[in-house]
């Protein structure tokens, strides 16, 4: 058996040899790619330049040059925080992420902390009456919406509660027409709060799923039997005996359901025309700006390893018992 | 761990308690039941789309964007296209691409399990890494950077959908064959003489094909949805071709104007489908291995 620094040097060098194979790999896909980065670039004046113009920005972005020296020199310019220039919004990769991390990190957090306390709560009540109307009615619920496409979700919404009923607005972050710096925060939340409910209702089901298990299977086991023997009342056996078996699992899963999430909000973005990292994602691929991708792929892999980590280290807190089976 | 596909494959929930009351071949007999009904209606899905398929495009500009009534159960679009019709033909398109994963996904996920479980404790790292590589990016993400690469278009997204399918399946081989592996009967085979690829041949891959069908099948629902979120995105099926995801993102200009049915009736087909082809995978795990619905 390792030692603790020697098994967490080992895991954080394979994290980071992962990191580092998302990045070589996404800049091999994109250089594999039929796409012509000159055209994508010009657009439909493609025709108005000319060949000697075309020259130009093949040799300024030194798309002759080998593979692996184009590898060498942007990996060179993202160690020392320069991830290049995005074409469609014509700022930095980095101010463009930072941008929309900052409109996504609203979204998601919201709809992470919402999906991860309902889904919590209601495993525990469907474990609980695990064969009830209850335990049917919830568990029905989530196995209908793990099948639903979240983009429906979110369309089944906007329908409802923005065109029907007029109680929300149809999109955007912000009222349409005021700047960014000028929304109230009341507004704000006033948009976020549809896409957020969407990701949300989406975002319950593997949680409630997985702690309804857990829940059904520590109330089975001989610990439980014995505190019940010894007299404790049903809801003491939930709180003492129950709750904490089955929250590892649940803090694991919805740290590693983060890089999903952000899948999520790509779709839940679209339908509400949500100017996050989503939004951003879709418009790098439909109007393929390849510096902005790679950035994301680099800063979503990024979310995705750390939150697993994170997701490993608060469940192990949470269940000691976790550590001793892993070692 | 899929949440935008949230599948419940690696849960197997005892839905009916009242099956304790009525334990063995009622049960059983139910679970095939579920299945046939399954099978046919998805097989009911494309044989009406092969009749209609060739009138799904048809326009009929004076009965556009009509609600649903008996000639259009599912109503008309903004040109007059009959949505029942074209719902059918995407989903027998999205039946395509889960097959094309199926098979894609199914065909990897069965190598790397037999060189994980085979290939010693080389073979074993290399394929977690891989498994861990293909986790790291979120799903969509990796599908958009695939599709890129390959250009983009229809053929490039089913291709992308069926060779990024594979990690969840082949964890669960990898266990599986890995206690087959640990066995006598493998033991002895050794022993006889057997190389590595005689054994992973003759003796893991018959105790492989039971799982191997249950998880290609309980792959669908996830191809079809990733699928549909791509198209829907614009970065998916071409457009012009009636696909699911397409339909329902062209459905979002008309949604202020109340044309609800374009976005409910097409994505609850959807959603119908996909719960069907769930229904056939966990329905047929359970006949498959009895144990993971007892849990």
């Amino acid at each position: 058996m390792l030692s603790a620094p020697a098994r967490i040097a080992l895991r954080t060098a394979r994290v980071l040899s992962l990191l580092f194979a998302v990045v070589v790999g996404s800049f091999w896909l994109m250089t594999a790619s039929p796409v012509d980065p000159v055209q994508a670039y010009v657009g439909a004046d493609v025709a108005a330049i000319g060949p000697e113009q075309r020259e130009q920005i093949v040799d300024r972005w030194g798309l002759d040059d080998p593979p692996l020296e184009r590898f060498g020199a942007w990996a060179g310019n993202v160690v020392t925080g320069d991830l290049g220039q995005s074409q469609i919004f014509g700022e930095p990769v980095a101010v463009v992420l930072a941008d929309r991390a900052a409109a996504s990190l609203a979204l998601m957090a919201t709809a992470w902390v919402l999906s991860g306390v309902l889904g919590f709560s209601m495993g525990v009540l469907a474990g609980v009456r695990a064969g009830t109307w209850v335990d049917r009615v919830l568990s029905w619920w989530a196995y209908l919406l793990a099948s639903a496409p979240t983009f429906w979700v979110g369309l089944l919404l906007l329908y409802l509660f923005s065109v029907s009923l007029g109680w929300t607005p149809v999109g955007g972050a912000v009222p349409a027409g005021s700047l960014p710096g000028e929304a109230t925060m009341l507004e704000r939340l006033h948009h976020l709060l549809l896409p957020a409910a969407t990701l949300s209702l989406v975002g319950v089901s593997p949680v409630l799923l997985h702690t309804r298990q857990a829940v059904v299977e520590a109330l089975g086991s001989d610990h439980v039997a014995f505190a019940r023997a010894q007299g404790e009342t049903p809801w003491g056996l939930v709180l003492h005996r129950v709750l904490r078996n089955a929250a590892g699992p649940a803090v694991v899963l919805q740290f590693a359901t983060i890089g999903e999430l952000f899948g999520g909000s790509l779709l839940a973005e679209q339908v509400f025309t949500y100017p996050g990292l989503g939004e951003a994602t879709t418009q790098a691929a439909l109007r393929q700006d390849v510096p902005l991708l790679l950035g994301i792929a680099a800063v979503t892999a990024l979310i995705v390893l750390a939150g697993n980590a994170v997701g490993r280290v608060l469940g192990r807190v949470v269940d000691p018992r976790a550590a001793v089976l892993a070692a | 761990m899929s949440l935008l596909v949230r599948t419940t494959d690696d849960l197997a929930l005892d839905t009916g308690h009242e099956d304790a009351v009525l334990p063995g071949r009622g049960r059983r007999t139910r679970t095939l039941a579920w299945l046939g009904l399954a099978l046919l209606v998805v097989l009911g899905v494309v044989v009406a789309a092969a009749i209609v398929s060739g009138t799904a495009g048809d326009t009929d500009l004076p009965g556009r964007n009509a609600g649903p009534s008996l000639d259009h159960p599912f109503g008309t679009d903004r040109l007059g296209r009959d949505v029942l019709e074209r719902t059918l033909v995407g989903l027998r398109l999205s039946l395509v691409v889960g097959t094309s994963a199926a098979l894609g996904s199914g065909a990897i996920a069965l190598l790397l399990a037999l060189v994980a479980v085979a290939g010693g404790r080389v073979g074993e790292a290399v394929v977690t890494w891989l498994v861990d590589l293909f986790l790291a990016l979120p799903h969509l993400v990796l599908l958009i950077l695939i599709t890129f690469a390959l250009g983009g278009g229809t053929a490039a997204v089913v291709l992308a959908i069926a060779v990024t399918h594979w990690p969840r399946l082949t964890l669960v081989l990898t266990a599986v064959a890995r206690e087959v592996a640990g066995s006598d009967h493998v033991a002895i085979s050794r022993g006889l003489g057997h190389g590595r690829a005689y054994v992973a041949r003759r003796h893991l891959v018959p105790h492989l094909l039971p799982q191997l069908s249950v998880g290609t099948v309980l792959m669908f629902p996830h191809a079809i949805l990733h699928e549909a979120s791509l198209s829907f995105l614009g970065l998916g099926i071409d457009p012009s071709l009636p696909a699911i995801g397409v339909m329902l993102s062209e459905s979002m200009r008309s949604l202020s104007a109340g044309h609800w049915w374009l976005a409910l009736l097409p994505g609850l087909a959807l959603l119908v489908v996909v719960k069907l082809i769930d229904t056939i995978g966990t329905s047929a795990r359970a006949l498959v291995d009895p144990r993971s619905h007892h849990l």
